[in-house]
């Protein structure tokens, strides 16, 4: 419940944020964070144009890609306190509701039948599809870390110990970071401020979406940046006390945001054929802190 | 009681076979279905009754060929028959008005519908006979039955040849089993399965490893594992829908209950046993999915995933026969338990997958998915009822292959944290295996709904009307029923599939037990999540039905980037949506490309063909086949036509086999005489 209430707060200014570092770092004032949700909101009030190639999927696509991370949401603990849904394996029923939404917007892209949509659904299935190891990998190691097997146990009991495990926490959270980019189709691997649809991903497969369903696909995107968010600040949280573990959690956010907008500053998107080279590295890296805690717990043979 | 249901179901399936000439073509049909269902039923009852009141076992006292035929009837071949059941229950009810179609045929179709009651009592009768011979004999009729359903269309050459494909392979399967059960009659002197447990204990490990080697080919070859897949991809699109079904559904099952079986009995070295088996596994996950997204026909799609799917499984297996090894219990619970959901789990929704692409088919006479497009709105019912298919197959929940991927996880997790280092290290693999596996069939998946039923149609062809009739829809339905009952309520097959696990282990404890059930409960807890999920969406859904009510919603043509004439050929391909893939697992596929540049100043056509090879194919059959023949071909002079000519090969053949003792003799007493210098 907690942690409900904390990601659905922070979801109303991460993008906010984001929007802000950058136009800090390109030495304009910006906007105030409120602003892309109160875009969202004027969104919710519109009409909508609706593609008459499309079907009832297309439809229903936006809604269950929000209900699908709304109930991705409920299972992210905070600290000591577990998520609404907690149970032993509760990570793979994570990542399997998240790609069932990602399914149906990838089919909804399909069903306008427009070619830069297909395009957008391609990448992104293809995309999500090789970040996924990743995860497993993560959530393999730390599950044998700690020897725990659901969010909660494992970041309730996870403490570190040696100089190596710092290390796997900050490996942890350099991945979890590089997921969440991936996820939500930010730099380095997609633009979505760019205004060529070729090199899109994310932004070009909802192009037919408006009104209601756009709002509602642009507050998931802010949620999933809230979750991931929320996932990482409990490498960190662990067995510290409310008071303290509230605002290092919003600490951790608002860290985050930052550092994305820095890295969209900085950085260029790369070229489309190198995208799933890089996608690969974070498995590599997961393999790494998968090697570390054998490492520590002395499983080598 | 066991041995009268056994004996009702033959002989039922006798006077079937009989009365069939003396009947019209829709009365066969109707004879048909009358008595598959009524089989179906006895065989439900029997394999209840076993589950409540225990294993059935009783003896035909045989002849002094076979020795003593026991029919057992365990927990596990009630769970297979009862899967094989259900499948061919839908598969009958659908089948049946998919044949329809070919009315004009009726006697191929007399043919088609003895085979198919030959092939379900065969199939039964293999799950509950313990007779190496005798299973040999059933299994070569369910072979043979299921070459005749396979080349229905037998005037179209494609058809005729994979089935020939087909028949070969079985029986290079058959080949294998039958070395495996005379080695084991040689070695003991009996034809009884228990004589393989006798066999394994009495000689050397090696000898054990060695004939699980035997029988582990043979299953493979008749449950596709790569690479003894090829005949797969070919018999699938080749047969009538409802067969493809039931192949892939059950025939293939029949490999993955023997290795299931042999295991059981067989007592050797589980651990190296297992390492194998999720080797294998793993690579026919993997390599079944990777083709699978770059094929263009629908059906040859669906086989390489249930190439895929029997990866999945074999993955359970494996991890059953590590838990065996090490005695990690909950290892093999988790390992064998989801190994046996999950068979049940693919032939609901590989059946449910076959059966709309069976509709899809006979709809627009074509499985080509670059030609199809936009078919739910014309077809709704086939539409949602691929797609709900699909998200099972993809193992999503709420539907049933999540459950069965739920409990692989789970096992995979559980003995990440009890092995030593290789252990680990061979479980992270697979689970990195079954990550990718999952997450390309998500690829495969949006694409294949993607392009057959979304957008709009690529071809005009006018299509038929009438392949959405209520009769031929609802078998279907009541698959997706099932699904949903497994997807939701798991904990009601638990006691089904403690009983057969623990059969696995026979000193299971009741505290283990209890921690069986308390996992299932866990799953049961994820069943109630997927229905809030549903309730979720559901609500959501509302909410949004309640605030766009009263706003306006403008049709307008799918947004085009300003150009006007958008036409449908411009819609995106599948080939242009697996591209990026494509080029990714270009090294490790062999894929064709026919290319016809544009020439000239005013260049008329141009085209561009990807055919995707099967590069294990290629290498494993092929090849050898290419050199075998080439040198068999030096030897054509004997075939000269000349009747004269076979006479005397046969003489000289006959003469050769009765002299050929003497021969011997005569040479030994040389050699004897020789020693004695």
């Amino acid at each position: 419940m907690v942690s409900l209430l904390l990601i659905l707060v922070v979801s109303l200014f991460f993008s906010g944020i984001i929007i802000r570092t950058k136009s800090i770092l390109s030495g304009r004032k910006g906007p105030g964070i409120f602003q892309p949700m109160l875009d969202i909101l004027r969104l919710w009030r519109k009409g909508s144009v609706v593609s008459k190639t499309t079907s009832f999927i297309f439809q229903i696509a936006p809604t269950a890609y929000f209900s699908s991370v709304i109930m991705a949401v409920l299972m992210i603990p905070h600290g000591t306190y577990p998520g609404i849904i907690s149970f032993e394996g509760d990570f793979i029923m994570f990542a399997y509701i998240l790609a069932f939404g990602k399914f149906l917007m990838i089919i909804s892209a399909l069903d306008t039948g427009s070619s830069f949509e297909g395009m957008g659904a391609s990448r992104e299935a293809l995309f999500s599809m090789l970040v996924e190891p990743a995860f497993f990998i993560l959530l393999g190691s730390f599950a044998l870390f700690t020897g725990q097997n659901s969010f909660h146990d494992i970041f309730s009991t996870l403490h570190y110990g040696s100089q190596i495990s710092y290390l796997l926490g900050g490996l942890a959270s350099f991945v979890l970071v590089m997921i969440a980019m991936i996820e939500n189709s930010r730099m380095p691997l997609d633009d979505p401020k760019t205004h060529l649809e070729l090199t899109m991903i994310h932004e070009v497969m909802i192009l037919d979406n408006s009104g209601f369903d756009l709002g509602v696909i642009m507050y998931t995107t802010n949620l999933k940046f809230a979750m991931y968010g929320a996932l990482i600040s409990n490498f960190f949280i662990g067995m510290l006390p409310f008071e303290i573990s509230v605002p290092l959690f919003f600490a951790i956010q608002i860290g985050f945001a930052t550092a994305v907008g820095i890295i969209e500053s900085f950085m260029a998107r790369f070229r489309m054929g190198h995208n799933p080279q890089f996608v690969f590295i974070l498995t590599s890296v997961s393999l790494l802190i998968f090697f570390g805690v054998l490492l520590v717990l002395g499983k080598f043979a | 009681m066991a041995k009268i249901f056994v004996e009702i179901l033959n002989l039922l399936a006798i006077a079937a076979l009989v009365t069939i000439p003396f009947l019209k073509t829709k009365g066969r049909g109707i004879m048909a279905l009358f008595v598959i269902s009524l089989q179906i039923i006895i065989v439900s009852a029997l394999s209840f009754a076993v589950f409540t009141n225990g294993a059935a076992e009783y003896f035909y006292a045989g002849s002094w060929v076979t020795g003593a035929i026991p029919v057992r009837i365990d927990y596990l071949s009630a769970w297979f028959m009862l899967i094989i059941s259900f499948t061919f229950l839908s598969g009958v009810w659908y089948g049946v008005q998919y044949m329809k179609k070919y009315m004009d045929q009726p006697d191929n179709l007399a043919l088609h519908l003895a085979a198919f009651i030959l092939l379900y009592t065969s199939l039964i009768d293999i799950c509950i006979v313990q007779n190496g011979l005798v299973v040999l004999v059933v299994w070569e009729i369910m072979a043979l039955s299921s070459f005749v359903l396979v080349i229905f269309e037998h005037y179209k050459n494609t058809t005729l040849k994979a089935g020939i494909n087909f028949l070969i392979q079985s029986h290079v399967c058959i080949l294998f089993l039958t070395l495996a059960f005379m080695w084991v009659k040689v070695r003991t002197g009996s034809f009884d399965f228990n004589a393989i447990t006798l066999f394994s204990t009495s000689q050397s490990p090696i000898a054990g490893i060695a004939l699980f080697i035997f029988f582990f080919t043979s299953f493979a070859i008749k449950s596709g594992f790569v690479p003894f897949h090829t005949w797969l991809p070919l018999a699938h699109p080749a047969a009538p829908a409802h067969i493809s079904g039931i192949m892939s559904g059950v025939i293939i099952k029949i490999g993955i209950y023997g290795m299931l079986r042999v295991l059981m009995l067989i007592k050797s070295d589980m651990i190296t046993i297992g390492y194998f088996i999720l080797m294998v596994s793993v690579v026919t996950g993997l390599y079944g999915v990777m083709l699978a997204i770059v094929q263009h026909n629908l059906k040859k799609l669906l086989a390489y995933h249930s190439i895929e799917n029997i990866g999945i499984i074999g993955i359970g297996i494996g991890l059953g026969c590590i838990g065996i090894g090490n005695s990690n219990q909950f290892l093999v619970f988790a390992g064998f338990g989801g190994a046996l959901l999950h068979t049940l789990n693919h032939s609901l929704f590989k059946s449910l997958l076959f059966f709309s692409a069976g509709n899809v088919y006979q709809a627009r006479h074509t499985m080509n998915i670059e030609s199809l497009g936009g078919l739910i709105k014309k077809m709704p019912h086939s539409g949602y009822l691929f797609l709900i298919g699909s998200l099972a197959i993809c193992g999503l929940p709420p539907f049933n292959g999540f459950i069965s991927e739920f409990f692989l996880y789970i096992g995979l997790f559980h003995g990440l944290a009890t092995g030593n280092f290789v252990a680990i290290l061979v479980l992270l693999f697979t689970m990195l295996g079954l990550v990718i596996i999952g997450g390309l069939a998500l690829i495969c998946f949006t694409k294949a709904f993607g392009i057959v039923f979304l957008g709009s149609p690529r071809i005009q062809i006018p299509d038929e009307q009438d392949t959405e009739l209520p009769q031929r829809i609802w078998p279907m339905y009541v698959i997706v029923l099932l699904i949903m009952v497994i997807g939701l309520f798991p904990l009601l097959l638990s006691g089904y599939l403690i009983r057969i696990v623990s059969l696995y282990i026979p000193s299971l404890d009741i505290g283990l037990q209890l921690q069986f059930i308390e996992t299932l409960g866990k799953l049961t807890i994820v069943g109630w999540y997927s229905l809030g999920f549903i309730l979720l969406i559901v609500s959501v859904y509302y909410l949004r039905h309640l605030v766009t009510r009263a706003r306006v919603l403008t049709l307008q043509p799918t947004w085009g980037c300003a150009y006007a004439p958008a036409n449908p050929k411009m819609q995106y391909t599948a080939s242009s949506f697996i591209r990026t893939y494509r080029k990714l697992a270009e090294p490790l596929l062999s894929i064709k490309r026919e290319k016809r540049e544009a020439q000239g100043l005013y260049p008329k056509y141009i085209s561009q063909h990807t055919h995707a090879q099967d590069k294990i194919e290629i290498w494993f059959i092929n090849r050898p086949l290419h050199f075998i023949r080439k040198i068999l071909n030096s030897f054509v002079f004997l075939q000269n036509g000349n009747i004269q000519a076979y006479i005397l090969y046969g003489f000289v053949f006959v003469g050769f086999a009765i002299l050929l003792p003497s021969v011997i003799e005569k040479i030994l007493v040389i050699i004897k005489f020789l020693n004695q210098l």
